[in-house]
């Protein structure tokens, strides 16, 4: 569902022309486009704003937005929109990395459970259902707990948690194609089993795994954040966005709200702006979802 | 029914077992160090004969085959240790704090069910209308908010500015949670049940809406309205079973996304729940405690998805009579 398209009349979203004439295909890559600036802008902005607001400044404490601080400042002084631009990129990054390692192993567990069957399936199908039984944040601080905490134990937590959805996904495509009657003819014509993988079935997976892998990272960076507002995961010392906002809470009852509402509202933006390209990327790849 | 309840109780079994083993090897290979988790703070005041009696009395010096063998028995048989923390055997933390947690997630999980199905109702009546927009609008952006600052946010709202709901904690303070009364309690449980509630909302809306329109394009739906039948008489007599169904599955699903909700809710409320519990063991150390909450929190993502099960019993005849669905 593009934010584009939701905003036109009935008739364009039902896919016929856009406001300016433009086709669902130019409007995706549009979108695709916008989004991806958002994030390159993001990035620029973080270093372009370089470390000078993170420097304590305490003539300067718990001043409320305005020009020269567009965020306000916190009870050291330092500003806020430094220490939201440089925690979100912070966050970004450790879910961006924990989403693809997650992804990597469910796509390699899902193919494995496909291509092998028997045993292998077996386990790992009871594998998925044995995370699928237990909340997901408590997995998560019973793994980062056993690695000793901190952001080591935070992230090998998180990226070995995300996997089992992308599993299932996986295996279940991989076993569609692998019983459809092209691929059982192509092995009758005396394909080996490493043929029929690398040219039947990866076309299939890969938009699966890069769609899946997009549609990860919201996940990742939140749990994450997660994570580390309740203390478990980064260091106190690090601006991320989770840190931020468990310090902000201390400083709600008098009022300074601007300490807790940007960072989070920062933090819903990137990760719906993920959402988005997700769906958008998905959308490109996978044309039969297009007209749902 | 009593083999298909003898049956789940047996795979209940398999599930703790498994979540056991899997839970204590895990804890067993971290690198945190058991005796200096328990003694905390007053490490530098211990004496190495101390520690290794305090080793000792807990058994820590045995080789973890032997420790986890023990382990097993004494969960089998109803005990499931101490908690450091509180002092108190896990079991009764685990029932104290469950008690707060449950009426916390049983409001959340009733709000969030009643308002996603009427708003998912509303959206599918008139599909494109500025209400479905909104409300889908709504679903997606929440879909990717985080809890813990939508609950940071309502505390900021109508806590610290509007002041119309009190700041933390499930009592007003020095009332303990027996003495409080009903009002008091229910007072406290208004915003932490929102924060909880709120982004179950979405997931529920958009499904009961997808359901709801394609129960609206049947043909039986056609054939009613050419009979006669108003929108409002299809959608209670044919569609509402055909919606509740996937709705139903969604609900009793969410119990486990309640649970992590939870721990992110009671962080924020400062409500003494079991999510809270949870984060304490694991900041400190507490292995009793977040080995016993781990498998209450397996046995209550069980038994939600065993309601399910019992509840598409009653609700689809075709499940009952065994025939294929």
């Amino acid at each position: 569902m593009s934010t584009i398209a939701a905003s036109a009349p009935l008739a364009a979203r039902e896919g016929q022309r856009g406001r300016w004439g433009w086709n669902r295909r130019q409007r995706t890559l549009l979108t695709i486009g916008g989004c991806l600036l958002f994030f390159v802008l993001l990035v620029g902005a973080r270093y372009w704003i370089g470390d000078g607001g993170l420097q304590t400044a305490l003539d300067q404490r718990n001043q409320p937005p305005s020009l020269a601080h567009p965020l306000g400042t916190d009870w050291l002084g330092r500003d806020m929109l430094t220490r939201t631009l440089h925690g979100l990129v912070l966050s970004l990054r450790v879910g961006l990395l924990a989403a693809s390692i997650s992804a990597l192993i469910g796509t390699l567990l899902g193919l494995s459970a496909a291509i092998f069957g028997g045993v292998v399936d077996t386990i790992i199908t009871w594998l998925v259902d044995l995370f699928y039984s237990l909340p997901h944040l408590v997995l998560l601080i019973l793994i980062s707990f056993a690695l000793g905490g901190g952001l080591q134990g935070a992230l090998i937590a998180v990226a070995f948690t995300h996997w089992p959805g992308l599993t299932r996904l996986i295996r279940a495509e991989a076993l569609q194609v692998k019983s459809s009657d092209y691929v059982q003819l192509s092995a009758r014509f005396g394909h080996s089993p490493w043929w029929i993988a690398r040219r039947h079935l990866l076309p299939h997976i890969i938009p699966q795994f890069i769609v899946g892998l997009i549609l990860l990272f919201p996940h990742a960076i939140l749990h994450e954040a997660g994570l580390t507002f309740v203390g478990i995961g980064l260091s106190p010392h690090t601006p991320a966005i989770g840190i931020i906002l468990s310090e902000s809470m201390r400083h709600l009852s008098t009022g300074y709200w601007w300490l807790g509402v940007f960072p989070g509202l920062a933090l819903l933006v990137a990760v719906k702006a993920f959402d988005i390209l997700g769906e958008q990327v998905r959308t490109l790849l996978e044309p039969k979802t297009s007209q749902e | 029914m009593i083999r298909f309840l003898f049956n789940k109780f047996l795979r209940l079994l398999l599930l703790l077992f498994a979540v056991a083993t899997f839970s204590f090897t895990l804890v067993a290979l971290s690198p945190i160090d058991p005796v200096d988790a328990y003694i905390g703070a007053a490490m530098l005041g211990i004496s190495p004969e101390q520690r290794q009696q305090i080793a000792d009395r807990w058994g820590l010096e045995a080789p973890p085959l032997e420790r986890y063998g023990r382990w097993l028995q004494n969960v089998a048989g109803g005990d499931l240790g101490r908690s450091m923390i509180f002092n108190q055997p896990v079991l009764t933390v685990i029932g104290e704090r469950f008690l707060a947690s449950l009426w916390l997630m049983m409001a959340a999980w009733l709000l969030s069910g009643v308002l996603g199905f009427g708003l998912g109702l509303l959206a599918g009546l008139r599909p494109g209308s500025w209400l479905d927009q909104a409300i889908r609008f709504y679903a997606y952006t929440l879909a990717s908010t985080p809890t813990f600052w939508l609950a940071l946010l309502l505390l900021i709202i109508f806590s610290v500015a509007l002041g119309w709901t009190p700041v933390c904690c499930a009592t007003p303070p020095g009332v303990p949670l027996a003495q409080a009364t009903l009002l008091q309690r229910l007072h406290h449980l208004i915003l932490p049940a929102a924060a909880l509630s709120i982004i179950g909302v979405a997931n529920i809306a958009l499904h009961t809406r997808q359901k709801l329109l394609d129960v609206l394009n049947s043909d039986y739906a056609l054939f009613a309205r050419a009979q006669g039948e108003t929108t409002a008489g299809i959608i209670w007599q044919h569609g509402l079973r055909n919606i509740a169904l996937p709705a139903i599955t969604l609900q009793f699903a969410s119990l486990s996304e309640l649970f992590g909700g939870s721990v992110l809710a009671e962080q924020v409320f400062a409500y003494p729940g079991l999510g809270e519990a949870t984060v304490q063991a694991g900041l400190r150390g507490d292995v009793p405690l977040l080995l016993g909450i781990v498998l209450f929190s397996a046995l209550f993502v069980f038994v939600g998805n065993t309601l399910a099960d019992l509840s598409y019993r009653v609700i689809d005849p075709r499940i009952r009579l065994g025939a294929a669905v």
